[in-house]
């Protein structure tokens, strides 16, 4: 019986080999497509480098100042408070260059998601076979582990910041496409009505009706997208990607706990600011419209 | 008489794929429910004509799923008719081009809806200028009709609040203000008034009413509600299944119900109110039965009547517009028809 059992599982194992195919399909893409990939990582690799340098050449003082100022504008005092004090301990743990780094990556791959998902979110909001299309590959983008992306992107884009901010971008981007899609699907069918009783083109129904009545929910799934490019990006740093996830890799590597929890401690306090902020400006929109 | 602002003309709506096999359907008598048994088409509007003066307020009344809320959003093409045509101002609105029909909405007409549909991101004055600000009027010009519609709603110190601040009422009145500020030459209100409560509803309808008597427009008013409609409506139309089964004024909808379901809307409604003095005559007692007693116009409310003829014993005579006798009432009379209508409530 087991031997039955095994002589199955033996034949069958080579039966669809899925994964000789996409191994193959990656070797096609870097024979040919070497061009595009090259041209695709010349103009990632400007982009998130202008903005690590500039984050990285603005003070670090005048950096706490001003998170400091917006935490308290937009959260109060007791949240200004937290934002100043976590900063200044990542100053004095010596983790403040990597921090940084980590908000660049952060923010290029946040920046490149919206660019690409909040157009694609109306897209599927507006046309029913669009959205049946791009749901199952968000569902891939978004459950598929995501290490497995960091393979490939480092076949073809090389390593550094190109392939970090990549597979950053393909893992971060469904939350904001999702939640562009529901937000503007959510919006009534009266208020709908009403700008085409009004005289909206469609262009008009769009940007002046459906996009601000969905703004709150686009701006949870901004929120989301960012949360994921962050914990994406420490996890990038396996591809040279740079960052505080050198540290929290090295602290794996050499078995140094104090290592892994300074630098870890910056992930999370980094997490909680971006995460407030971010969220507070959704928020303060619902609360003034419900 | 003028000609008609609105003028509706054979027009259908029929949901579905091939709309030319169910309205054949329609056409050969079959009922909303037999079409859909046989073609699984949903007929909103069947074959309805009707027309509209300038300076109306014509109330389209059903029950829901009778297709008035459809019928009025054919009218401005929210809803695109199967077939049929819709004249307004010598021109056929139902095949108007796209860009043609947005400029139009633009300018002449605008709506009111149930759920007010209100823009949560602006405050109300932006509201207001909503209708405005699509037809690319500059701020400041936009801003000041705005300000002055707000004022002629009562809401003049409202305008920098956000519609979740203000009661359901108050919302409706910025609705209302956003309606009237594009000065539409006719007013599409669909159940404007349904989510109100019924002191709020009452008070609306009355400053609907004020509203009217300064600057006439041509009002659509769809509602379920009879009394609001007997209240505002020039004319009323009883709609049933997608059809137009009545028209007319409201004495003429209560004195000659077209049938059981136009009679349906009056139970639970004190009707009595709507009779004239020609409903009450006596039909023992003809025009030479007037012995020169007291006399009322034929068009005097029952209550003014009653205060009349209850403090005479002897017929009063009714007249009507060219001074002929039409008959007597006598407080006999009176009373035997109050005891009718009252079957009603």
């Amino acid at each position: 019986m087991s031997d039955l059992l095994t002589q199955v599982t033996e034949a069958s194992r080579n039966m669809l080999p899925l994964g000789k195919w996409v191994n193959a399909g990656v070797r096609h893409l870097l024979d040919h497509g070497a061009k595009v990939f090259d041209s695709v990582g010349v103009v990632v690799e400007s982009f998130a480098k202008s903005i690590e340098h500039g984050l990285l050449a603005i003070p670090f003082w005048l950096v706490i100042l001003v998170a400091t100022v917006v935490g308290i504008r937009r959260l109060g005092w007791g949240f200004g408070t937290f934002v100043a004090l976590a900063l200044i301990l990542i100053v004095v743990t010596g983790f403040w260059p990597q921090t940084i780094v980590t908000l660049a990556l952060t923010l290029s791959a946040t920046i490149i998601s919206l660019v690409f998902g909040i157009p694609l979110g109306i897209w599927c909001a507006r046309n029913n076979h669009v959205n049946a299309c791009v749901r199952p590959v968000l569902d891939f983008m978004q459950t598929m582990p995501a290490f497995v992306y960091l393979i490939p992107a480092a076949m073809l884009f090389g390593l550094g910041r190109v392939p970090g901010t990549i597979a950053t971008v393909i893992f971060a981007m469904p939350p904001v496409v999702r939640l562009t899609s529901l937000g503007i699907r959510q919006v009534s069918s009266e208020q709908v009505e009403a700008g085409n009783a009004f005289g909206c083109t469609s262009t008009q129904l769009l940007f002046k009706v459906q996009l601000p009545i969905a703004m709150p929910t686009i701006m949870a799934g901004v929120n989301q997208t960012i949360m994921m490019a962050l914990s994406m990006v420490i996890i990038a740093s396996m591809v040279g990607a740079g960052g505080l996830g050198n540290d929290v890799l090295a602290s794996i590597q050499r078995l140094d706990v104090g290592l892994g929890f300074e630098s870890g401690l910056a992930v999370v306090l980094l997490a909680i600011i971006l995460d407030r902020l971010t969220e507070s400006f959704g928020v303060a929109r619902k609360a003034r419209e419900t | 008489m003028s000609n008609p602002k609105i003028s509706v003309k054979n027009l259908y709506k029929i949901f579905g794929n091939n709309i030319s096999e169910a309205q054949k359907l329609l056409d050969a008598g079959h009922s909303k429910d037999e079409v859909f048994a046989k073609t699984g088409h949903v007929v909103g509007v069947n074959k309805v004509s009707f027309d509209v003066m300038p300076g109306e307020i014509y109330v389209l009344m059903g029950l829901s799923g009778s297709g008035k809320s459809t019928l009025i959003r054919l009218i401005n093409r929210l809803v695109e008719p199967s077939s049929g045509s819709i004249n307004i101002d010598g021109m056929d609105v139902a095949t108007l081009p796209q860009p043609e029909l947005v400029k139009w909405r633009r300018k002449r007409v605008a709506m009111v809806f149930q759920s007010f549909a209100l823009m949560p991101h602006r405050n109300v004055l932006d509201n207001a200028a909503f209708g405005l600000e699509m037809a690319g009027t500059p701020r400041k010009a936009r801003e000041d009709r705005a300000m002055e519609v707000l004022s002629q709603v009562g809401l003049q110190t409202y305008a920098a609040k956000y519609p979740s601040q203000l009661s359901g009422g108050m919302q409706q009145r910025v609705g209302l203000a956003r309606a009237l500020a594009v000065d539409p030459d006719i007013l599409l209100m669909d159940e404007a008034f349904s989510a109100l409560d019924p002191l709020k509803r009452v008070e609306m309808q009355g400053l609907m009413l004020e509203l009217q008597r300064e600057q006439q427009r041509t009002v659509l008013f769809v509602s379920h509600d009879l009394e609001e409609a007997l209240r505002i409506g020039t004319r009323i139309a009883i709609m049933e299944g997608g059809n137009l089964v009545q028209e007319g004024t409201a004495h003429q909808i209560i004195t000659q119900p077209a049938n059981a379901y136009v009679r349906k809307f009056f139970e639970g409604v004190d009707t009595s109110r709507y009779l004239t003095a020609a409903d009450l005559l006596d039909p023992g007692l003809n025009g030479h039965s007037y012995n020169g007693g007291p006399r009322l116009p034929w068009s005097t409310t029952l209550p003014e009547a009653m205060k009349i003829v209850l403090g005479m014993n002897q017929p009063v005579g009714v007249f009507d517009a060219a001074d002929q006798c039409l008959g007597c009432i006598s407080a006999r009379s009176l009373l035997v028809k109050m005891s009718q209508e009252a079957r009603h409530v």
